[in-house]
């Protein structure tokens, strides 16, 4: 039940960070997912980029759609406001909250069905907006809830449980995030938290539509052999094009780099993200030739991880709405009713 | 020439209909409305209404006018004067010309004697004859041809030709070359309807127009941009929508107005967002979003886009959650009449979403109201927490009305209803999100952000506990929908109360009806009276319908309940809400997409009224 509250119990040696809040600070409810479910991994490294950037919790704003993925919001950041809204409409949700207040960090929890299937249209508005959002999906290629369905991103000739085959082409919504505009691009492994937790921080830390598709294997319905979404296959066949190490701030290169190993892009507040190079020639700020890489390796099978886009001097809605700094939830009859004169003088004009 | 019609011809002195039958997209629209303006600046009251079609070039297209000195301002009913500029509609726009009334036409091309009637008024003028004739740009003698009938209109109903001139001025501000051409074209009319009148053995239009004072302080505006202006009084920063006729116009007022008073001065910044949206499931997830995080947020849309919001609707409503919607009602169901009027959204409004729902209606009569309503429905939202409609139609929304002048007091402050602060929470005031504290329904909310420690909670469209606990228990359930119920109870007395007028004698019969039916219903009013007919009337202004209206259908044994749409459904709701027997409520109903008429509710009342029809006994008698 997600009425339990995790006990909170203060370990004497769990580390804090600067806010001198510890790892126990940054998670939730008791989660009500399957055993070995993906999702309670990505919640795990959630709490951990939250907790290693320091940010408050109360300043995050989780927002999810409907969906095992999106039950996962309550599972973490106890101390943030959360928002389950309906199936597969989080994106114009989180677009409302975030021009609301743009001074809180906004995450967006979805899935494969919430966002491919249902939700294709919320998700695809949102990245082309620009919306200054971690969108994460939790992609499992099945529906959960409902128990085994296919979702959007369903391998073609996968069989369900109750004996369909299911022939439609699957959407990658890497590519998709990557030609709707997008601005930051990656896709990782939940069975991988040293690769997702610094893409997580750098998403967290980007100004403008920064989306993670996160392969994240359903224990119950999805982890047979053959499955393109099993635990089993993604470690096989997972191609990492680059190693992300977020950087806070800007740090000289420590000395175990050597030259051309690595390529660094610099935020807009100020974070570096420092990208060891694993595919030959990768440059993670070629839009085009990044769709290329992906395709070609999909249709070898491989699923291609890592930052695959970024672009660190990208603009997000308010700076295309050209909205003020302060939030807009915090304006008053001073800022934003132009009185009785303004309105007398318009009487003359419509007299 | 047309023999003596058959019929006395209409007279009438600042009383009248004129109907323009015009072709969409051929420029008539600027030459009618600077027709109507014209009496506006003699002092005479008009309503114009544009009956368009769903289409940009090439079908039929109506400006129809109503010019009344005492104020009336609705739809009438008939046509006294028709001018006939559209071929494919002649015969139907022919055929609606009251006896004894007037045909404006184009003589340029002899038409058969069987064209005509012989119970009307024919005033042939070769418009097109005259431009081919003046002007060699095809496009030029098109569009000068409407400034044309104008100038003719203008001598033989005694409209003051500075004020056309004047009204050229302001309209093409600057652009000398235009308001030549017009003027050019105007005083070209002028002249022959001048040489008309002098010809003719006796005035040829019986219709005129004279000079008086019965305008006042009156604004002339269109609903939709009232509605724009409330948004911006009331403090709306947050508006998300999808373009559909016939609310779109209200965007892009909303948009015009933020440009003119919402830039902040030092920066040159928004103080505003406006989104437009890939549909309306995302304007309403935007508003929604907004609303939750603290800003007043609305979008405005029409039928379909109700109908694609209402799983949203139903969430705002269950997690309680402010959001105004504007709908400016359209003939439905389905893409309907897109470009007609109805009031037929109550229901679907009033219980929009799966489950047991209720949401509060706001009926504007008027572009004042649309102001007023549209400022009003924003602190209702914040203060209790849910959806707020507010209801127009295209009626209202699209087309100028004459209205009292917008209002607003400085010392007004939003109303943000129950929002909980850093400091409440730090005081360790309790917080349970949908705890009753103070006994209206009406719970609690924090802003997301607000404390470190305190007061975040986790919103759902799922069941949950008062302290917003995910539960499915029945006692949990019943408490928060019993509680929706009790504030839908609190909301009652809150919105706009109903206004009664009460007739010259005591009646046991009333009328109740809403919205743009109001200004036909004030004409009907006095028209039944006249006849010795009498009815107190009830204008209702918002639902859920406070005690008043309980109040006024008991004191009357008939209540004729007058609405513009099909199936009854504000009755339908009086008889569920309220529970009156069905039997006294006695259904008036206009729904062929055209604004309700003053003779239409008169003659269905006259019909429907006991013993309206029956002729007295005389004393001495025997039955």
């Amino acid at each position: 039940m997600t009425y339990i509250a995790k006990p909170k119990l203060h370990h004497p040696t769990l580390p804090a960070n600067a806010l001198g809040l510890t790892r126990r600070d940054y998670e939730g409810k008791i989660s009500t997912l399957c055993a070995g479910c993906g999702h309670d991994s990505i919640s795990a490294a959630l709490v951990q980029a939250c907790w290693e950037l320091d940010i408050e919790p109360h300043r995050v704003a989780k927002l999810s759609g409907i969906g095992c993925s999106s039950k996962t919001t309550d599972y973490f950041l106890g101390n943030s406001h959360g928002f389950n809204t309906v199936h597969g409409r989080m994106p114009s949700v989180l677009t409302g909250a975030n021009l609301a207040n743009r001074e809180l960090l906004y995450l967006g929890v979805s899935g494969d069905g919430d966002s491919a299937s249902i939700g294709l249209g919320q998700f695809a508005h949102a990245m082309r907006r620009g919306v200054n959002m971690t969108y994460i999906v939790e992609n499992n290629g099945v529906y959960g809830l409902t128990k085994g369905q296919f979702s959007a991103t369903a391998d073609p000739g996968s069989k369900s449980k109750k004996g369909a085959v299911n022939t439609d082409t699957p959407i990658d919504l890497v590519s998709l995030a990557l030609q709707l505009g997008a601005s930051y691009v990656a896709r990782s492994f939940s069975g991988d938290k040293e690769q997702l937790v610094p893409l997580i921080k750098g998403a967290l830390s980007h100004r403008g539509a920064a989306f993670i598709d996160v392969i994240s294997p359903c224990v119950a319905f999805n982890n047979h052999p053959g499955s393109t979404k099993s635990y089993e296959y993604v470690r096989a066949h997972n191609e990492a094009v680059n190693r992300l190490d977020f950087m806070p701030r800007r740090n000289p290169i420590s000395a175990k780099y050597s030259p051309g190993e690595v390529i660094e892009v610099t935020q807009h507040d100020g974070s570096v993200l420092r990208l060891r190079k694993l595919a030959e020639g990768y440059d993670p700020g070629d839009r085009l030739a990044a769709m290329n890489h992906i395709m070609a390796h999909e249709a070898r099978g491989e699923i291609i991880t890592g930052l695959l886009y970024v672009n660190g001097a990208a603009e997000d809605l308010h700076a295309h709405l050209k909205t003020v700094a302060q939030p807009l939830n915090r304006l008053g009859e001073a800022e934003l009713c132009p009185g009785s004169a303004a309105l007398a003088a318009l009487n003359a004009e419509l007299a | 020439m047309q023999k003596k019609p058959v019929v006395k011809r209409i007279e009438a002195v600042n009383d009248f209909v004129i109907k323009f039958a015009n072709v969409n997209g051929s420029g008539s629209a600027s030459a009618n409305e600077m027709f109507a303006r014209s009496l506006l600046r003699m002092g005479v009251p008009v309503s114009p209404r544009n009956i368009f079609p769903s289409n940009i070039q090439g079908l039929p297209t109506w400006y129809e006018v109503r010019v009344n000195e005492r104020g009336y301002l609705g739809r009438r009913g008939g046509v006294d004067l028709m001018v006939a500029m559209n071929p494919q509609t002649w015969d139907t726009d022919v055929k609606e010309i009251e006896p004894g009334g007037y045909l404006l036409y184009d003589s340029s091309k002899p038409l058969p004697p069987s064209k005509f009637r012989d119970d009307i008024n024919l005033i042939g003028v070769p418009l097109t004859e005259m431009c081919a004739t003046r002007y060699t740009d095809a496009r030029e003698r098109q569009l000068l041809k409407n400034i044309v009938y104008v100038g003719v209109l203008s001598a033989l109903l005694g409209i003051e030709p500075e004020i056309i001139a004047t009204l050229l001025g302001e309209q093409y501000k600057g652009k000398v070359k235009l308001i030549e051409a017009n003027l050019d074209a105007f005083m070209m009319g002028l002249q022959h309807g001048r040489s008309m009148f002098e010809e003719g053995v006796e005035d040829i239009l019986g219709l005129k127009v004279q000079r008086c004072d019965a305008v006042g302080k009156r604004i002339f505006v269109e609903g939709n941009a009232a509605v724009a202006l409330g948004c911006v009084y009331g403090g709306a920063t947050v508006c998300a929508w999808y373009p559909i006729t016939p609310s779109s116009s209200a965007a892009e007022a909303f948009q015009k107005y933020c440009s003119r008073y919402r830039v902040d001065k030092a920066s040159g910044q928004n103080k505003y967002a406006i989104v437009q949206a890939e549909d309306e499931i995302a304007s309403i997830g935007v508003v929604v979003g907004a609303g939750w995080n603290g800003a007043r947020a609305f979008t405005c849309t029409s039928g379909p886009g109700v109908s694609l919001m209402t799983e949203f609707i139903g969430l705002a409503y269950f997690a309680e959650i402010p959001a105004t919607i504007v709908n400016v009602q359209r003939g439905g169901p389905s893409t309907g009449m897109p470009t007609r009027t109805q009031q037929a959204d109550l229901l679907s409004c009033a219980y929009a979403s799966h489950g047991d729902t209720k949401h509060v209606l706001l009926f504007p009569e008027d572009p004042h109201e649309c102001f007023e309503f549209g400022a009003a429905a924003l602190d209702l939202a914040d203060r209790l927490q849910t959806v707020i409609f507010l209801m127009t139609d295209l009626d209202i929304g699209m087309n100028h009305r004459l209205c009292a002048p917008l209002a607003w007091d400085d010392a007004r402050r939003y109303d943000r209803g129950k929002v909980m602060t850093h400091d409440d929470l730090d005081s360790g005031r309790e917080f349970g999100r949908y705890l009753d504290v103070d006994g209206d329904g009406i719970p609690y909310r924090t802003l997301p952000g607000v404390h470190p420690e305190r007061g975040a909670y986790f919103t759902r469209g799922t069941t949950r506990d008062a302290y917003a606990r995910y539960s499915e228990t029945g006692p949990d359930y019943v408490y928060n929908v019993e509680r929706l119920l009790k504030k839908f109870e609190t909301a009652k007395e809150m919105v706009p109360q109903p206004i009664a007028r009460r007739a010259a004698k005591p009646t046991r019969h009333g009328v109740i009806y809403f919205g743009s039916t109001s200004p036909a219903m004030a004409e009907a009013f006095d028209a039944l009276q006249a006849q010795g007919l009498h009815v107190d009337l009830l204008r209702v202004r918002a639902f859920p319908f406070s005690a008043a209206v309980d109040r006024f259908i008991g004191e009357h044994d008939t209540v004729f309940v007058v609405e513009q749409n099909r199936d009854a459904q504000l009755r339908t709701m009086l008889i569920t809400e309220q529970e009156i027997n069905p039997a006294r409520l006695v259904p008036v109903l206009h729904f062929d997409g055209t604004p309700i008429t003053a003779r239409f509710i008169t003659e269905a009342i006259k019909q429907r009224m006991p013993g309206a029809n029956v002729e007295p006994i005389k004393k001495g008698r025997v039955a």
